[in-house]
């Protein structure tokens, strides 16, 4: 059972916190695609995502995992909500607090977005991403899945490439790993690095030095409705520079895992025959995502503190 | 009328007056300053212990009025100056409409006399709704009473243009106050750029953004021999190029916050909306550099930069929480409880960067206790201590991040031309 309100980032749990998750998320798993192993085990538990900014993934996979539990799901449409007419986030909150909501599952596009909604609402707030902050359903997905393959974390080496300065997902990985004993490596275009070299990891723009020994490559995706500026020139000098492919994995371990949070931009931070390859775990990755956050909304629920 | 102040501190920075005595104000104007003054009058304040300094002058608040009502107005604007003894206050003119006129000026000075308890001096914009584009009537608005000039809130983005202001706001006396920003070094940031922004994965705003604009105008001013004050001054840089300005001889002076020489980026650990401002709070080692720059007279002037906002736009997503806190109200105890008790400035230093100091910028007749002079006089209590409780304020908005903190010094009377506006700590007229 997890003791706590919300899940706002990785930044603020513990290290046990997380690996009850990871432990949980085990047996959650089984039940994905033997849906005779599923049980209701949140019944009567509403669920609202609310969601600020646009999600395949994210969304779909929460919203799964609460009927994979038996829970109610239901989305709010930001879209076509009041809040295209104006209503506040807190008045939108407070409003879905009064219809007996128990989860609120959002996204946003600004920093806090989540941690302004969990001060203001008695339900537990989920973040499934703010800004540039954190994304921890899917750090903890990618860490479920590092666990899998790797089976402990004392030691790993991990490199993370790409528009780091932008991406709540290497934050939460950053926080995450270090607090399991992995070391992290963050690698980009210096335009791109932010300062992310203040976390307390190594920060470098060469890929190759990063990447050297690397128990596991993960991919971001140049996030272009982040960027005010252009911070590199063309997509083809970033590839030749800082795209992954098979001459830069030769410097890293035989066995190493190819991540990606996705959505992917094909032959761009990854290539092709990368994302397809042998070391790819990218579509284990979404699977887990599921697991993990079946996980987290089963722990939240039955031991939330309010 | 006649008030007598007795047996109070009696701090003139303008004549270098520090001590004990009497001060014999006379229909609004002080017509003696001795010890035991024995003349009778209608009223009689006991000083003893206190201090008896200039009334307070801040060359930059923000009234809201008209346009933003609900955040401040000229009536509780002036109040909150007031009661954090202030006498003379000049409102930015980013209001709406902009005070690009000599029609604005006037509008602003009348509802003062209407509905204000102190002097109200409106800085008039640079530009034409501060669009950056044309240059507003800075000929006319400075013949209506505005006291300099200011595109407060922004720069203006042209060189030419500013020069070309500069250069003409120079034939009527009147100083150019510049809000050093580069927007596209700024970039959506909301936050000073360091640890506790990558910590809350806020964008940040970085040193230079300030930098190169305090740069650029001490070069303009110098080229066209005007006289340029930089506000809100905030970071080490910026302090370094003030520095060498004023070296070099140049006619240049700054303004630093109570905020900034109290508070570092790293009191910022959530996301709190109160403790969003522009600019941000700095690092520890900025902080240091201004007070060390208040300390060296290098930074001649404290102001508040005042601005209040409603509790709607503080309390919403960070990034689009706006800026400002207010500070009229906390100024006095901030600036005893940090700079005089931490030993960076004496109190006589501290009351002439509050009073005799921004009178000179703006060439008013004012900031001193002199016999013929109107007695605009604070008198205050060094050593109360009190927590701030933003509940209190006058102001219309509470929005402070001091909320709490145990400080030094209180106001506890403000006399405006002789007028006591503030007894005991509290407003004499209190809004209905």
């Amino acid at each position: 059972m997890l003791n706590r309100k919300d899940i706002l980032g990785l930044k603020d749990m513990t290290k046990e916190e997380i690996l009850e998750i990871l432990e949980t998320a085990k047996e959650m798993k089984l039940r994905i695609d033997d849906s005779s192993k599923r049980v209701n085990e949140i019944k009567g538990c509403s669920i609202v995502s609310l969601f600020y900014e646009n999600s395949t993934r994210t969304k779909t996979s929460f919203s799964l995992a609460g009927k994979y539990l038996g829970a109610t799901v239901q989305d709010l449409g930001v879209g076509t909500s009041s809040v295209k007419k104006g209503e506040s986030l807190i008045d939108t909150g407070k409003t879905l607090d009064q219809m007996g909501v128990k989860i609120m599952i959002m996204r946003h596009s600004m920093t806090g977005a989540p941690h302004i909604l969990a001060k203001n609402v008695s339900a537990h707030v989920i973040n499934a991403g703010d800004g540039s902050n954190e994304h921890p359903t899917q750090a903890l997905l990618d860490l479920f899945t590092i666990l899998e393959y790797k089976k402990s974390f004392e030691g790993l080496k991990i490199a993370i490439i790409g528009d780091i300065s932008h991406s709540r997902v290497a934050r939460s990985n950053v926080f995450g790993l270090s607090k399991l004993g992995a070391t992290v490596t963050l690698a980009g275009p210096s335009t791109l690095l932010g300062g992310s070299g203040l976390l307390g990891v190594k920060t470098t723009p060469d890929v190759k030095e990063a990447v050297k020994d690397a128990d596991i490559v993960m991919g971001l995706r140049i996030q272009f409705e982040r960027q005010k500026t252009t911070s590199f020139p063309d997509l083809a000098e970033y590839r030749e520079l800082f795209g992954i492919n098979k001459e830069i994995l030769k410097y890293a371990k035989k066995n190493v895992l190819i991540m990606h949070p996705g959505p992917v931009n094909r032959g761009i931070e990854l290539s092709t025959d990368i994302i397809d390859g042998e070391n790819s775990v990218i579509n284990i990755q979404v699977k887990n995502g599921v697991a993990v956050r079946m996980a987290i909304l089963k722990l939240l629920y039955q031991g939330g503190q309010k | 009328m006649k008030l007598l102040i007795q047996n109070g501190q009696v701090i003139d920075p303008a004549s270098q007056t520090n001590e004990i005595m009497d001060i014999l104000v006379e229909d609004g104007i002080i017509s003696k300053m001795e010890k035991n003054i024995t003349e009778k009058a209608d009223k009689v304040i006991d000083a003893s212990g206190n201090w008896v300094t200039p009334g307070f002058i801040d060359v930059h608040v923000h009234l809201r009025e008209p346009g933003y009502e609900y955040k401040e107005t000229i009536a509780t604007g002036t109040r909150s100056a007031a009661k954090g003894g202030f006498t003379t206050i000049c409102p930015m003119p980013n209001t709406n409409p902009v005070c690009d006129s000599d029609i604005m000026v006037e509008y602003i000075k009348l509802k003062a006399e209407r509905e204000g308890i102190v002097h109200v001096l409106p800085i008039g914009a640079i530009t034409k709704g501060q669009k950056g584009e044309e240059l507003s009537n800075i000929g006319k608005m400075a013949k209506a009473g505005a006291c300099a000039i200011s595109e407060d809130g922004k720069s203006v983005p042209s060189s030419g243009l500013l020069k070309t202001a500069m250069k003409y706001a120079k034939m009527f006396e009147i100083p150019v106050l510049s809000h050093c920003e580069d927007i596209a070094l700024v970039a959506g940031g909301s936050m000073n750029a360091g640890a506790s922004a990558q910590l809350l994965g806020l964008k940040g705003i970085s040193n230079d953004s300030e930098e190169v604009i305090v740069a650029r105008d001490i070069i303009l001013a110098k080229s066209t021999n005007s006289k340029l004050h930089i506000c809100h001054m905030s970071t080490k840089g910026s302090v370094e190029l003030l520095r060498q300005a004023k070296q070099a001889g140049q006619n240049v002076t700054a303004e630093a916050t109570p905020h900034h020489f109290t508070l570092s980026d790293d009191f910022i650990t959530d996301y709190d909306g109160n403790t969003k401002m522009n600019p941000p709070l700095r690092s520890k080692k900025d902080v240091l550099a201004i007070r060390q720059a208040l300390k060296d007279n290098i930074i001649e002037i404290i102001a508040t930069d005042h601005a209040p906002h409603s509790i709607d736009e503080k309390n919403c997503e960070y990034e689009k929480v706006a800026f400002g806190i207010v500070g009229l109200e906390t100024a006095l105890p901030l600036g005893i409880t940090v700079l005089v008790e931490e030993g960076w400035l004496t109190p006589l230093e501290l009351i002439a960067k509050m009073t005799w100091n921004p009178a000179k910028m703006l060439g008013i007749d004012k900031g001193t206790l002199t016999i013929g002079k109107a007695a605009d006089i604070t008198i205050i209590n060094p050593t109360e201590t009190y927590q701030i409780a933003p509940a209190s304020f006058a102001s219309k908005s509470k929005n402070t991040p001091f909320g709490g903190f145990e400080v030094k010094g209180k106001v506890l009377y403000t006399i405006v031309d002789g007028n006591i506006v503030v007894e005991n700590g509290e407003l004499v007229e209190k809004l209905a």
